[in-house]
């Protein structure tokens, strides 16, 4: 019996470990000689945010010609599974591993040394541990952020407006912040309460949040980080206004987004892709911002945005441009 | 400050709580069946999740979410089964079987999510029923009778399950199998088919729980749970393995995530403060589960297989 429940004791572990694998992990292509690209990043895939931003950019590159390979391995919520993915991929050879989260930091800070071939890149941020094999990136979400508050500002009847953040950390904080500007340059007396839920995963939370944030008069609201759909949800459901951050949320709620920040990590990543074809592994700071594109308002088409509101929001978003 | 004691600020802080103990409740009063009966399933978490997933794709797929609700609690009854084979008949250590379980439900329902899916598409929500004439008291109803069925049905569940464990004779051989398994055996009583029933029980609970959580929000994630299950785990211990201490302590996790919640927008806890007040919660948790573990005993056989003459 002993032997038995030994076994099935194995073979149910040999499953749960084969499930969590397959559903973290996509290893797309083989070495080919090419350029191959891997990427550890928090939350699905998919999320409508911030990973699903990177591996859109990636696959973006792989089907343009620029890279030959890209892997994923996503939903590494545990730093601890972040690392270990990161050093596979070095070990196996990747030429560019990105370690695409704020919270990634100290590991890449320890990998990275032990791998002086291979080159990194870690965002959001702007420290590339005085590494010449580390890249960072981050975005300039303030300016997005900014862009919004003002339009958001414009459509506020209560003259309150929301914003539901994860933890106050990276591009997060930058967006909160440039909202939260954005509302108030445009209505100097507005009310803009902010939650920080410390949470860049719980849903429930968020929806709370944002409830919360409803309950205190707020009758548009933001959020960033992929915790937001729960946010997203309640603003649909109490009619309330929603402008997204990362990727294009009007899926979501189609009758309440606005408008979404959209980032466009291709081009910094085209040219990291280039460095270290050159040679040059790391020591760069790389950042995506209206100027260069690598920022874009994309506006619901199915929301019916009154002209003047969409007037303030491109002549803001000129303003970035002209000012570089 | 004095935003803070308003009646609107209690009250939607009354009714937040209430939201957010709900799926705990549901996990951690099936996990109290388990306990009792001297299994501990610590695969929790894992089977929210796959009745979250579950849950969430009956909605998107039948458009009724009573029928994902249903998928949610059947699911959970086939991995609480599992679970029962598993910690009863192969008598494997519940603990580490339990965070097998746990790994299988993170890993399964993000393949499934990823595979039948994709990205995150919203669907319907449970209805909000207002009860006649109380929804219609003042901060009272909005309190308290403004909610989901599911809100009122988990509630309804506590002095059930209360009646199913103190006063039934399924309910006196689950405390005596929790207590002392070789003495039920002697008086006929299957520990095995005793512990079966509250593993089912349990996971069809757990499963239930995820459902619910996902269909409330509209929405699933990857690790929706975010934890829940293990919360739901400690609440067992906190409530000391009686379904009115779980209830307590489900509302008093939540209320304590909406109390804060709403400080932090009404900008009353300092942002430099924001995460230490986030772990809020669970330091209270942490302080009450230590004062009650002086004061209430667990199931005497908890985590022990049973094997008949050892």
């Amino acid at each position: 019996m002993k032997n038995v429940t030994t076994k099935m004791a194995i073979l149910f572990a040999v499953v749960a470990l084969i499930a969590a694998a397959c559903s973290s992990s996509d290893d797309s292509g083989s070495d080919d000689g090419g350029f191959r690209v891997a990427v550890v990043a928090p939350s699905a895939s998919n999320d409508l945010a911030f990973t699903q931003s990177i591996v859109d950019a990636l696959n973006k590159l792989e089907s343009d010609g620029v890279v030959s390979e890209v892997a994923v391995t996503d939903g590494t919520f545990v730093v601890d599974d972040a690392a270990v993915a990161i050093r596979d991929y070095a070990s196996d050879g990747y030429d560019l591993v990105i370690a695409h989260g704020s919270q990634y930091g100290g590991p890449l800070q320890e990998i990275a040394p032990d791998f002086p071939e291979t080159s990194f890149a870690w965002g959001t941020s702007a420290d590339t541990f005085g590494l010449d094999n580390v890249y960072s990136y981050e975005a300039a979400s303030d300016e997005g952020g900014r862009v919004m508050g003002i339009m958001a500002a414009a459509l506020s009847q209560t003259n309150t407006v929301g914003i539901v953040g994860p933890i106050e950390v990276g591009d997060a904080k930058l967006y909160v912040d440039g909202f939260k500007a954005g509302v108030l340059v445009q209505n100097p007396s507005a009310d803009v309460p902010v939650n920080y839920i410390d949470s860049f995963s719980d849903v429930a939370l968020a929806s709370e949040a944002a409830s919360s944030l409803i309950g205190a008069g707020a009758d548009v609201l933001s959020g960033t980080a992929q915790m937001v759909v729960g946010a997203v949800g309640v603003a649909k459901t109490d009619g309330v206004l929603w402008f997204g951050t990362q990727a294009n949320q009007t899926s979501l709620a189609p009758e309440i987004v606005v408008a979404s920040q959209v980032y466009h990590w291709e081009g910094i990543l085209e040219e990291m892709v280039t460095n270290v074809k050159d040679g040059k592994l790391g020591g760069e700071l790389y950042v995506i911002n209206f100027a260069n594109d690598g920022l874009v308002i994309e506006y619901n088409d199915g929301f019916d945005l009154p002209d003047d509101v969409r007037q303030l929001g491109d002549d803001a978003v000129a303003r970035f441009k002209s000012e570089g | 400050m004095s935003e803070v004691f308003t009646v609107a600020v209690l009250v939607a802080v009354v009714a937040s709580a209430i939201r957010l103990a709900v799926p705990l409740l549901l996990a951690s009063l099936g996990e109290t069946f388990g306990q009792r009966s001297g299994v501990l399933n610590l695969g929790v978490d894992g089977i929210m999740l796959l009745g979250a997933f579950t849950g969430y794709y009956a909605v998107l797929k039948t458009g009724n979410v009573w029928v994902g609700l249903l998928a949610g609690l059947v699911i959970g009854l086939f991995l609480g089964l599992a679970s029962a084979v598993i910690a009863v008949t192969l008598k494997a250590e519940q603990g580490i079987s339990g965070i097998g379980i746990y790994l299988f439900g993170l890993g399964m329902s993000d393949l499934l999510f990823q595979k039948l899916v994709g990205t995150p598409i919203p669907i319907d929500t449970f209805p909000q029923v207002d009860v006649p004439i109380l929804s219609s008291i003042p901060y009272i109803g909005e309190m308290f009778f403004q909610h989901s069925m599911v809100i009122y049905l988990a509630f309804a569940a506590v002095p059930l399950a209360m009646f199913v464990i103190n006063r039934t004779t399924f309910g006196m051989n689950i405390r005596a199998v929790g207590e002392y398994p070789e003495a039920a055996d002697t008086l006929g009583v299957s520990v095995a088919g005793v512990r079966y029933a509250t593993q089912l029980i349990g996971g069809s609970l757990a499963g239930g729980a995820g459902a619910v959580l996902a269909i409330s929000l509209g929405i699933f994630q990857q690790n929706l749970t975010n934890g829940a299950g293990f919360i739901a785990i400690a609440l067992v211990y906190f409530g000391a393995w009686r379904p009115m201490g779980v209830m307590a302590g489900a509302l008093l996790f939540g209320f304590i995530n909406a109390l804060v919640l709403e400080l932090k927008t009404l900008e009353i806890i300092p942002r430099d403060l924001s995460n230490l007040a986030a772990m809020a919660p669970a330091i209270i948790t942490i302080l009450v589960l230590a004062f009650a573990a002086g004061r209430f005993k667990a199931p005497a056989a908890l985590t022990k297989p049973f094997t008949r003459g050892k």
